[in-house]
């Protein structure tokens, strides 16, 4: 087990002149609790942690350089593998860029119909982490509730584009098709539906004591240290910190939309710990609620897609755009030299810096509270190493 | 006291030469012990297996899924299919691992695992042996389950799983202790050890059970339950096979036949709880004296205590289903700060109360049995309410 330069043998001489080692345990690519392949070197005294190195790079896949080989309009697909488990915002991202480089207008259904489909995605994946962190923690039941409901939105989504996961709904210029007939009443039920759902969930397992304890103090991360490191999204809302792009930096029809950022309450435990992550992933759940009940009621009508030609060849230059991810504001950089394929692309995501962040805070926690961190944390691998 | 069908056959075969110069008491103790043998392990394999079928029922229907259903009508035969299954896998040693310790660590695990079922009664006379010191011998044998998983960690020569095994260590012989001291309040007020005796000392009606007997049983059930739960390794306290932590902790490395060695003593485990709560604090296998044949009472009694037993169980599941896990710091503090001091306050308060009034308080025993159906009351109605409420849904097409 090779660390590449920074393993360092450790003896300590405990009270009666015993030699002791801490321990070298390795949280390997292969584990349960890790979220996708993920490695951690820890460094253990007995049960207290004393440093988790994280070691990335095992689901690299190379997209970034891909995009300069199959160009603008065909990198989409692969933009849902930056983050599968949230494709439309990594979608959204890819399409805002290409559009900003080329100059194009988005026509206001299609914005709309972007919002819907990115609002759906978030409650998903935040169902999907909520419920990961939960089973994590051990509670096994409300994961299987989580995941039912994530399965009526995986069936949404199915009936929006066509697929599950990795939707590939949006082209340069808007979105592939316009929402199927009957589609708003199908979401208002399930929104009907499932915000009772979400008090019941909270009522389930928000409040345990045994879950509160487990999570309440642990890995607190303030303000400073939430901005060294540059957490974004839900892990720098815990903190305390009202930012999100869609508030601060408005892109698409945001402006147009009302809609609360949550921020860490607090309750149960300290602004910035596992908690306050998880309760403000839960009230997320609600806000995206919110924003997509005005979207139906707000669309236009119209086409949803402009005219993009077949090889788009932006002008030379270079464009950023951010959106705000379930995972946070994901950064999303390309350059042009005026071909239709992008001289270079490059992906900033939320969870590649909480890696960073998890070997700051594992000193003196316990090896059960480092699974706690990496799920609070929202950590999902192909995020992290793309 | 061998009984007379048992020694007419033994007999006989002495007779035909078949033990040669041994001496017929020794040929009868064989014969019970075999005999005794065979049943315990053929209810307790099968009790074992059969809790892993109901377990998964149970948990699927609470977690709104449908659970095994295909293997056999309902799914029934599942834990057979399991079971033959992990039979039939390949036995792997990991190559650094201590091979003895290795091979050896399953057998002492459900050696002191299917050692506890020889007090366990289940009618008032089918017991394999009514030791006098029934009580103090289970908790001592279900000890040695410790020495087993201990091993296992060791041998594994995987550090996870010496964590696992060495916590499983810490909780268990942790939470022996307030599990004898809630133990003991039970003991001082039926005056024996003796497991039959202690349901003898009880009614077949609830205002007639230990649980209600005065407030300081009332809290030692609780306490009981809890640090049996430990002993379980049971969640809310699994932290030994934390699934999400340790891989499978102590079993890590553990495939095929000895995996599951340790899993049937595991679902075991849940039945000696339940079995040894019934028989401290419910009641046992006491019924209504309503025939004068012996042989249908005793198996209403039977009856009557595998069911109170498996009610326990499947409590048990039911939590495991609902509660996250405890951190080992947690789980240790819960032990020595809080249970432990209420253990010791119950049991001078038991013995208060013993010296007061030697065949118990009947306005209070009475008066915990009102609180007791009240409070079970009030149970019931909540669940009623969530059941009511929770609709089960079947998505059977996506797009209705």
């Amino acid at each position: 087990m090779s660390l590449a330069g920074y393993e360092v043998a450790v003896e300590q001489v405990g009270p009666h002149g015993l030699e002791t080692e801490e321990m070298t345990l390795n949280m390997g690519p292969q584990h349960p609790s890790t979220h996708g392949v993920l490695r951690f070197v820890v460094k253990a005294d007995g049960e207290v942690m004393r440093q988790a190195i994280p070691d990335v790079g095992y689901l690299h896949r190379s997209i970034e350089k891909i995009a300069e080989k199959v160009g603008y309009h065909g990198f989409m697909p692969y933009t849902d593998r930056v983050d599968y488990v949230a494709a439309m915002f990594c979608n959204q991202g890819w399409a805002s860029v290409a559009e900003k480089l080329g100059d194009i207008t988005v026509p206001k259904r299609g914005e709309y119909c972007r919002v819907i489909a990115a609002e759906l995605n978030r409650i998903a994946s935040h169902l999907l982490s909520v419920g990961t962190m939960v089973l994590d923690i051990g509670a096994i039941t409300p994961f299987f509730h989580a995941f039912r409901e994530r399965e009526k939105l995986n069936d949404l989504l199915e009936e929006l584009c066509g697929s599950r996961l990795t939707y590939n709904y949006m082209r340069i210029g808007g979105v592939a098709w316009d929402l199927p007939p009957g589609y708003a009443e199908k979401v208002l039920a399930f929104l009907d539906r499932f915000e009772p759902m979400l008090a019941e969930y909270d009522d389930l397992i928000s409040a345990n004591k045994i879950y509160v304890e487990r999570c309440a103090g642990v890995a607190i991360i303030g303000r400073e240290d939430a901005f060294a490191y540059n957490l974004v999204g839900p892990n720098l809302r815990a903190a305390g910190v009202r930012y999100d792009v869609r508030r601060d930096e408005p892109y698409s029809v945001y402006p147009e939309l009302e809609f609360d950022v949550p921020v860490g309450p607090g309750e149960h435990g300290v602004v910035g710990d596992s908690y306050a992550r998880y309760a403000v992933r839960i009230r997320e759940m609600t806000q995206s609620a919110r924003i997509l009940r005005q979207c139906f009621r707000q669309m236009p009508d119209g086409p949803v897609i402009a005219k993009v030609p077949r090889k788009f060849r932006p002008p030379a230059g270079d464009a950023q755009v951010r959106v705000e991810s379930a995972r946070g504001d994901m950064g999303w950089y390309a350059v042009s030299d005026g071909t239709e394929f992008p001289y270079r692309c490059k992906v900033r995501t939320g969870s590649f810096a909480a890696m960073a962040i998890i070997d700051k805070v594992s000193a003196g926690l316990m090896l059960a509270d480092l699974v706690t961190v990496i799920a609070s944390l929202d950590i999902v691998a192909p995020e992290v190493d793309r | 006291m061998t009984p007379p069908p048992l020694q007419d056959f033994l007999d006989g075969l002495i007779a035909d030469g078949v033990f040669g110069a041994l001496p017929p008491a020794i040929v009868y103790a064989l014969g019970i012990v075999t005999v005794a043998a065979v049943v315990i392990f053929g209810f307790v394999l099968n009790v074992a297996g059969v809790t892993t079928f109901i377990e998964r029922r149970v948990w699927a229907r609470i977690q709104s899924r449908i659970g095994p259903n295909r293997v056999g009508p309902q799914g029934i035969l599942q834990w057979l299919a399991d079971g033959i299954k992990l039979l039939m896998k390949e036995e792997l040693i990991p190559a650094a691992a201590d091979p003895r310790l290795f091979k050896l660590a399953p057998y002492v695990v459900v050696m002191g695992f299917v050692a506890a079922f020889v007090a366990i009664p289940f009618s008032s006379v089918l017991i394999a042996a009514d030791l006098d010191v029934g009580v103090l011998y289970i908790t001592s044998v279900t000890s040695l389950v410790v020495v087993g998983i201990l091993m296992a960690g060791w041998a594994s020569n995987n550090k996870w799983s010496l964590i696992g095994g060495i916590r499983a260590a810490a909780q268990i012989v942790s939470y022996e202790i307030p599990a004898a001291l809630s133990i003991f309040p039970i003991v001082l007020i039926s005056g024996t050890l003796s497991t039959q005796g202690i349901i003898q000392a009880q009614g077949w009606a609830p205002w007639n059970w230990f649980i209600f007997y005065s407030p300081f049983t009332f809290v030692a059930f609780w306490v009981l339950f809890t640090a049996l739960l430990a002993e379980g390794n049971r969640t809310p306290f699994d932290l030994p096979e934390a699934e999400s932590e340790l891989v499978a902790g102590f079993v890590t490395e553990y495939s095929g036949a000895r995996y599951l060695f340790f899993f049937l003593v595991e679902w075991g485990n849940l039945y000696i709880i339940g079995a040894l709560m019934v028989i401290l604090f419910l009641g046992g296998w006491q019924v209504p004296p309503v025939t004068d044949n012996a042989v249908l009472l005793n198996l209403l009694q039977l009856v009557t205590f595998v069911a109170k037993a498996y009610l326990g169980v499947l409590i048990i599941m039911w939590i495991r289903a609902t509660l996250p896990r405890i951190r080992v710091d947690q789980l240790m503090s819960t032990c020595w700060k809080y249970l432990v001091p209420i253990s010791f306050v119950n049991f001078l308060g038991t013995a208060v109360w013993v010296a007061l009034w030697p065949h118990g308080n009947r306005p209070v025993w009475s008066l915990m049995t009102l609180l007791g159906f009240a409070l079970a009351g009030y149970f019931f109605y909540r669940v009623g309410f969530h059941l009511r409420r929770s609709r089960s849904e079947l998505l059977l097409s996506p797009f209705s």
